[in-house]
């Protein structure tokens, strides 16, 4: 299974890295929401994925009864997909307002901070 | 043979504590503020006296503590003959200079500001030549260079003082770096810490290969700090600070700080062919030079900021010039100078003072209204003219005695030093004769004696040039002669006095004088002759510094807009090649690369969502419209919510389902709003790059993951919070326990980050529009507003 798994995550990263490459803001939402997912399998991968039991103790027991799946990687997971949740939320909030402001989706047009006829700095002291 | 004695750890403590009720006082007692802060280094000064004894005996005080131990550093302190006179010049001097800024700063607004920064200095100048450990050395020994920057720029509502500032901690922080790394050879090479054990250590630094390197590293920093040329510009510079810190800083102390660590050092670096080439060489240069350059000044405090330099240069090259007699030669000019030039600084402030301009060619004729600063003008200027009975004679026949025995090319240093002699001969009476002689220019309204500390302060330090002269053979034992010893690394002699011998160094000494005196009369001429001849140069090390600051902004300014483009693709392009090579390079270089796996054996089911997945992603790709990539978005979602399903997590199932809903309804909303097209419209040229770099990244994790998977599994973690959930947590769901309470404190964490993120978005979705243009836009912004051009 982690094989299929690594190939799957592999995917997920070369695509969610093209739509990132992107100079749209929507196309890179989408690469983002994408390489959150490839992150999670990730993880959930590296704790290995060959047990399929739920991580979940018996009423009438103090440890699992059978084998169960790696519960350490699911409890990251868990907080990784709420927290990439409201990273996308918000950013996708921003680019919305962004387009509202500018006019614009397109990253190359976006230059406020740095912009492009930068004046140099003062020479005196 | 060596002492121990914590008294003279305790003395160091005395001008940071002054300096940090500085402020206090003044604002609350104002009247006796100054004279209350004199007491502090007065009392050091005082301390420092009760050692005169026991190092006059050979006697070497250490004391100290563990710094920090576990690099080997020590906070100590070594009392010997070299540092006890220093540390007696700088109390000494410090306590007249305090006294002597009280009068002369008036009721000026930053007082309390201006005598912390003065006695932090001085706190940071005695640690300096206190300092044993060479940690604890080039600390203070920075120090000095902050404490400087401060004084100079403390007028720092002019833009020439504050590039003075910047100056003088650009060259001398500059040099401090080269100690360092001089130190820290010193210390790997020949494993030797502080100064006592490079005092004993004979040969030892000597004979190492890194001796050239650490030649030059320490030299950096001494040439930089006691301004040899060409690095000197940021000396004459330094007199836009106030007057009493020219006089302190920048000719009795901080200056030679350079020529302390050259005396300190020459028993274990000098004697060699690269010493006593280089040193010489540069000091005779910035001897004459410097002295040059004071004639062409009219500014009186830029006459003697030259002089200092020239002075400087004096030292050098006698350090530099290896015999006994020369290193005597340089203490002696050296104590003798502290006090002359700190007392013909005074004067300068004095006159400034009294007459309001410090232009020679401005002023005259102030014998009358300043009869006090008058005399202890002539009181410094004998001595700096090396007139009999007052100590700069002592030095001034040494340095010739000691340059007369030598080989040719002490013959050319011997030049330089009667040449340089008696160019300083003539700028010390324009600045303590010309302006109180001959007839005074109606432009100077009202001359006066300022306040007795403006008069006394420098009338006692040309009193003590006197007494020197006079008492000469208490002084030599009490202060030369320890002091030559320590800096020559073996007893030293010296039994000069007041009494002219019938000898080559008179006659020399009497040539000076007459050259002097010729100089004197001509100087106007002579200055414009200068100023002329130097125009016509142009540039000078000073225009170099202003060049290359400018430079470094450019080069900076050019530097970021390479790194910081403001184009976000080529952040993002970066970025992801550098986790690329990250993951690429070490498995390929090591050869760790994965085993080709087996196929692996799954069920139908689980084939059939891995491959929803990739058909997920492919058409968020090639989405054509945005109907198409939001349900391919959530299709790959559900899919992986799926697979976690299969794979026994329904936590993680359940959120991703709710997460992957909420995604689609949100984005759904947003892009149907912003009828943006998802799709990508570039020609395969341009795309071809990026699709590279994406399945470079994308096939390096996926075997990076491959290759960690074919490892063994560490169970250690999982297997205690599965023994411990129930028994210890009272939890059945293993996940759930170790997010709410193994881990509760991340939890909440994150809690707090989605509360911060859902208060973002409020206010984001709050704040009114506000167009480029300034006008309010339409909440629909289906077009740019009519006029507006976007390039």
């Amino acid at each position: 299974m982690e094989a299929a798994l690594a190939f799957v995550v592999g995917m997920l990263f070369a695509v969610a890295i093209y739509l990132l490459l992107s100079e749209h803001i929507i196309r890179m939402l989408l690469g983002l929401v994408l390489l959150g997912n490839g992150v999670n399998l990730l993880i959930f991968a590296a704790g290995r994925a060959s047990a399929v039991a739920p991580p979940i103790i018996p009423v009438d027991a103090d440890v699992p009864s059978a084998v169960t799946a790696n519960p350490l990687p699911q409890a990251l997971i868990l907080t990784a997909i709420v927290i990439s949740f409201s990273f996308f939320a918000f950013l996708l909030v921003l680019a919305y307002r962004v387009y509202q402001d500018l006019g614009t989706d397109d990253t190359d047009r976006m230059r406020l901070a740095e912009p492009e006829d930068d004046d140099l700095p003062p020479l005196g002291y | 043979m060596m002492g121990s004695d914590t008294r003279f750890l305790l003395i160091l403590a005395l001008p940071f504590l002054a300096a940090a009720l500085a402020p206090i006082l003044f604002r609350r007692l104002p009247a006796i503020a100054a004279a209350g802060l004199a007491l502090f280094p007065a009392a050091a000064f005082a301390i420092l006296l009760s050692a005169l004894a026991p190092v006059a005996g050979g006697t070497a005080i250490l004391a100290g503590f563990n710094w920090i131990p576990e690099l080997g550093i020590h906070f100590s302190v070594r009392l010997d003959g070299l540092s006890l006179v220093f540390a007696l010049l700088i109390t000494g001097i410090g306590t007249l200079i305090v006294l002597y800024a009280g009068a002369y700063l008036g009721q000026h607004r930053d007082r309390g500001r201006f005598f912390a920064f003065i006695l932090l200095f001085m706190g940071a100048m005695l640690g300096l030549v206190l300092a044993d450990d060479l940690a604890t050395l080039f600390v203070f020994w920075e120090m000095t260079s902050v404490t400087s920057f401060l004084l100079i720029g403390f007028d720092h509502e002019r833009e020439a003082a504050r590039r003075a500032a910047i100056q003088a901690l650009a060259i001398t922080g500059g040099g401090g770096l080269a100690l360092l790394a001089g130190f820290l050879t010193i210390r790997e090479v020949a494993g030797l810490g502080s100064m006592t054990q490079i005092l004993a250590s004979g040969e030892a630094l000597r004979m190492t290969a890194a001796y050239p390197a650490i030649l030059i590293l320490v030299l950096c920093g001494a040439f930089t700090k006691s301004a040899q040329m060409p690095f000197h510009v940021w000396l004459p510079n330094a007199m836009e600070a106030p007057t009493p810190v020219s006089a302190y800083l920048h000719s009795a102390t901080m200056v030679k700080a350079g020529v302390y660590l050259l005396l300190r050092l020459n028993p274990a670096l000098g004697g060699t062919a690269l010493w006593e080439t280089i040193l010489p060489a540069f000091g005779s240069v910035t001897l004459v030079g410097g002295a040059l350059l004071a004639l062409r000044a009219s500014d009186l405090k830029m006459v003697l900021a030259y002089t200092t330099v020239a002075s400087l240069g004096l030292l050098v090259m006698l350090i530099g010039a290896g015999s006994q007699e020369a290193v005597a030669a340089a203490v002696l000019y050296l104590i003798a100078h502290s006090l002359f030039k700190g007392g013909l600084f005074m004067v300068a402030g004095s006159i400034d003072h009294g007459a309001g301009t410090r232009d020679i060619e401005r002023l005259g004729g102030l014998r009358a209204a300043m009869p006090l600063t008058f005399a202890a003008a002539l009181l410094c200027a004998l001595s700096m003219g090396g007139v009999t009975p007052l100590v700069g004679f002592l030095a001034k026949e040494t340095i010739y005695h000691a340059l007369v025995e030598g080989d040719a090319a002490s013959a050319l240093l011997l030049i330089a030093a009667v040449a340089g002699n008696a160019l300083m001969f003539a700028a010390a009476f324009l600045v303590a004769l010309a302006p109180f002689v001959g007839d005074r220019p109606g432009a100077i309204a009202h001359p006066h004696e300022g306040p007795p500390a403006l008069w006394l302060a420098p009338l006692v330090l040309g009193g003590l040039g006197l007494a020197a002269g006079l008492f000469a053979p208490a002084f030599h034992a009490a202060f030369s002669v320890p002091m030559a010893s320590s800096a020559a690394g073996r007893p030293v002699a010296i039994d000069i006095g007041i009494a002219p011998h019938i000898n080559l160094p008179f006659a020399l000494s009497l040539a000076t004088i007459a050259i002097g005196i010729v100089l004197y009369l001509t100087a106007s001429r002579l200055r414009r002759a200068l100023v002329r001849g130097l125009e016509a140069i142009g540039w000078g090390p000073d225009r170099g510094f202003d060049q290359m600051m400018r430079g470094l902004l450019r080069g900076a300014f050019g530097i970021t807009r390479i790194l910081q483009n403001g184009r976000l693709d080529i952040y993002i392009t970066v970025t992801f090649t550098v986790i690329a090579l990250a993951v690429w390079l070490p498995m390929t270089l090591t050869g760790t690369l994965p085993a080709v796996p087996v196929m692996p054996h799954l069920r139908f089911y689980e084939w059939m969502v891995l491959a929803l997945i990739l058909i997920g992603i492919f058409a968020v790709v090639r989405a054509k419209n945005r109907l198409t990539a939001i349900v391919s978005l959530g299709i790959q979602g559900f899919a992986v919510a799926l697979l976690f399903m299969l794979l026994g997590a329904p936590d993680l199932s359940f959120t991703q389902f709710m997460v992957e809903t909420l995604s689609v309804v949100v984005l759904a909303l947003v892009m149907t709003r912003l009828r943006l097209s998802p799709s990508d419209h570039r020609p395969w040229r341009e795309m071809l790059p990026d699709v590279a770099l994406a399945v470079a990244g994308g096939a390096g994790i996926g075997l990076f993951l491959l290759r960690l998977t074919q490892r063994p599994f560490d169970n250690a973690l999982s297997d205690f919070f599965t023994a411990y959930s129930r028994t210890i947590a009272h939890g059945r769901n293993i996940v759930n326990v170790i997010i709410v309470d193994f881990r509760g404190v991340d939890t909440m964490g994150e809690i707090a980050v989605v509360m911060t993120t859902g208060l973002a978005i409020l206010a984001l979705i709050g704040i009114r529009v506000i167009r480029r243009d300034g006008a309010p836009a339409a909440v629909s912004p289906a077009a740019p507003a009519a006029g507006e051009a976007r390039p």
